[in-house]
């Protein structure tokens, strides 16, 4: 395919993913030799998220990068709705501001934007080869030197594992330990394909906005959980994520879960008379810095999903943002590196300084209690039935005596099977925590 | 559902497998619930396991209760496997 056995880079990048694609696109614009390797045939084709990517790490980066882009829609539109059967309630929140610039986050398809993103780094001098899965790393005195892909061998100064979640490479160096199923999700995905203007009047979106939403409920059969929405430009982009701890126990198959959710009285009229194009499932890392590896070593650095670096706080799901600012993290590591030609451990521990100066680890480290708080069954089960039962009686009427706000409340506490003091404990952890 | 997917197999080289005898024995069979693809069932009251429709998700690897040890999990060759068109 290409002989590269002689030539040594400064950097291999292990994944076109949002997060590789940053760090060769930042080294080579630098002029440092950097090659992209991604097992795909085309960057992309191998990824797929819920569905959103908030703007402002890629915005600090490429300014403007939606005027090239291949975007969806902007979002304009969050909504969380809580399920109990044929019951729901939705709270709701539009802001204009969020779609003109600077956008604040865009729902994107990954074949496209990761391929886009992939396309920069090679625009910008980075070698880009395809096609490829990485077997082994080339590991000397305890020093990461290079990889095996089949028979090819390549060298260079700084490995940079951005392979995912699955995280072999973190994994083979010793650097991750195998998670546990409670520290990461299944997300499956349906692509369901609408004319674009059927989803714009459905949502009750102006022109090309956007919506999110997020379901919590009966929708995850009462798993630590959630479904969520997104409308892209003429798709719409539905699933589940679900802890792989409570499929573990679960005996519902995981795509019956989905099929249910589809016909879910509050989810079939959004999707009604639409295609399914593609059906994708991936592994979401949930557990924030309990599940972190080793980040840096001798002559390696671990970026993105690989790294564990996604928030999910229940009403955001953050992954692209990190992803894409760890992978400048690291780039920029190497181009300090490489001007001090010290790819040891001690040298390349700036990452971790750069991480923690970023968002990055300043955001998992502030809502490091929120994965163990939304590990809360209650969550699940018993407040979204609390919600959509209060809910449901205040705007009913029907001819019973009147009952007074108060009373309708500790009513429904008391039914819901809550305790006031679990109510106000969790009330108390979730202000703090998320 | 699979049948929209757009997906390269490798007729040579399986990127996934079990092993029967630990499978079988097996109580709880998680693979069989949780594997968004659906492609672990039993047949003949043994495992069985169809590498074709993969997803590549990598939930096998952690719902099983032997993990590391009763499923042998790789990435399929470069060029293989699930090729997502919108993802």
């Amino acid at each position: 395919m290409f002989d590269m056995a002689e030539e040594k880079f400064t950097a291999i990048v292990v994944g076109a993913g949002p997060s590789g694609s940053t760090a060769a696109y930042l080294l080579a614009k630098e002029g440092h030799d950097v090659v992209l390797v991604e097992r795909g045939t085309a960057p992309g084709s191998k990824n797929m998220y819920g569905g959103r990517m908030y703007s402002h790490a890629l915005n600090r980066i490429m300014p403007e990068f939606w005027k090239e882009a291949p975007v969806e829609r902007p979002v304009a539109q969050e909504t969380i709705t809580f399920l109990n059967g044929g019951q729901s309630v939705s709270i709701s929140c539009s802001n204009m501001s969020w779609a003109t610039g600077p956008y604040h986050s865009f729902t994107l398809l990954r074949a496209d934007f990761d391929a886009w993103l992939a396309a920069k780094a090679e625009e910008a001098g980075a070698m880009l080869a395809c096609g490829i899965r990485v077997d082994e790393l080339l590991i000397d005195g305890g020093r990461v030197i290079g990889i095996r892909a089949g028979e090819e061998e390549m060298l260079a100064d700084v490995v940079i594992a951005a392979d995912g979640v699955n995280s072999l490479l973190a994994q083979k160096a010793g650097w991750a330990k195998m998670f546990a199923p409670s520290q990461v999700a299944t997300g499956v995905k349906q692509i369901i394909e609408l004319p674009a203007e059927t989803i714009s009047q459905r949502f009750q979106l102006e022109g090309n906005n956007g919506a999110a939403r997020l379901f919590v409920g009966d929708c995850s059969n009462g798993m630590q959980g959630g479904g969520f929405l997104y409308t892209n430009k003429s798709s719409i982009s539905l699933g589940l994520v679900i802890n792989v701890g409570e499929l573990q126990r679960c005996t519902v198959k995981l795509c019956d879960i989905m099929e249910d959710f589809k016909s879910n009285p509050h989810i079939a009229p959004l999707i009604e008379g639409g295609e399914v194009a593609e059906y994708s499932a991936h592994l979401v890392p949930e557990a924030g810095v309990a599940m972190m590896p080793q980040l840096y070593g001798d002559g390696m650095l671990v970026a993105g999903d690989a790294a564990g670096f996604v928030l999910n706080l229940g009403y955001t799901v953050r992954g692209m943002d990190f992803a894409i600012a760890s992978g400048e993290a690291a780039a920029r590591t190497v181009i300090e590196a490489k001007a001090r030609n010290d790819f040891s451990r001690q040298g390349l521990s700036r990452y971790l300084d750069l991480l923690k100066q970023s968002f990055v680890l300043r955001d998992l480290e502030a809502y490091r209690k929120a994965p163990e708080f939304l590990e809360n069954e209650r969550m699940f089960k018993a407040y979204p039935k609390l919600v959509t039962g209060l809910a449901g009686k205040l705007f009913t009427v029907d001819g019973a005596p009147p009952v007074h706000l108060m009373k309708m409340v500790l009513g429904q506490i008391k039914q819901s099977g809550i305790s006031l003091i679990q109510l106000a404990r969790d009330s108390w952890k979730g202000a703090r925590n998320l | 559902m699979l049948g929209v997917n757009k997906f390269v197999v490798d007729d040579e080289q399986a990127h996934i497998k079990v092993n029967k005898e630990i499978c079988s024995a097996c109580e709880p069979k998680p693979c069989t619930f949780a594997c968004p693809a659906s492609l672990f069932s039993i047949k003949d009251q043994e495992l069985s396991f169809d590498y074709a429709g993969c997803l590549e998700c990598g939930t096998c690897r952690v719902v099983c209760p032997h993990a590391g040890v009763a499923i042998e999990w790789r990435y399929p060759r470069g060029g293989f496997g699930v090729h997502y068109r919108y993802g």
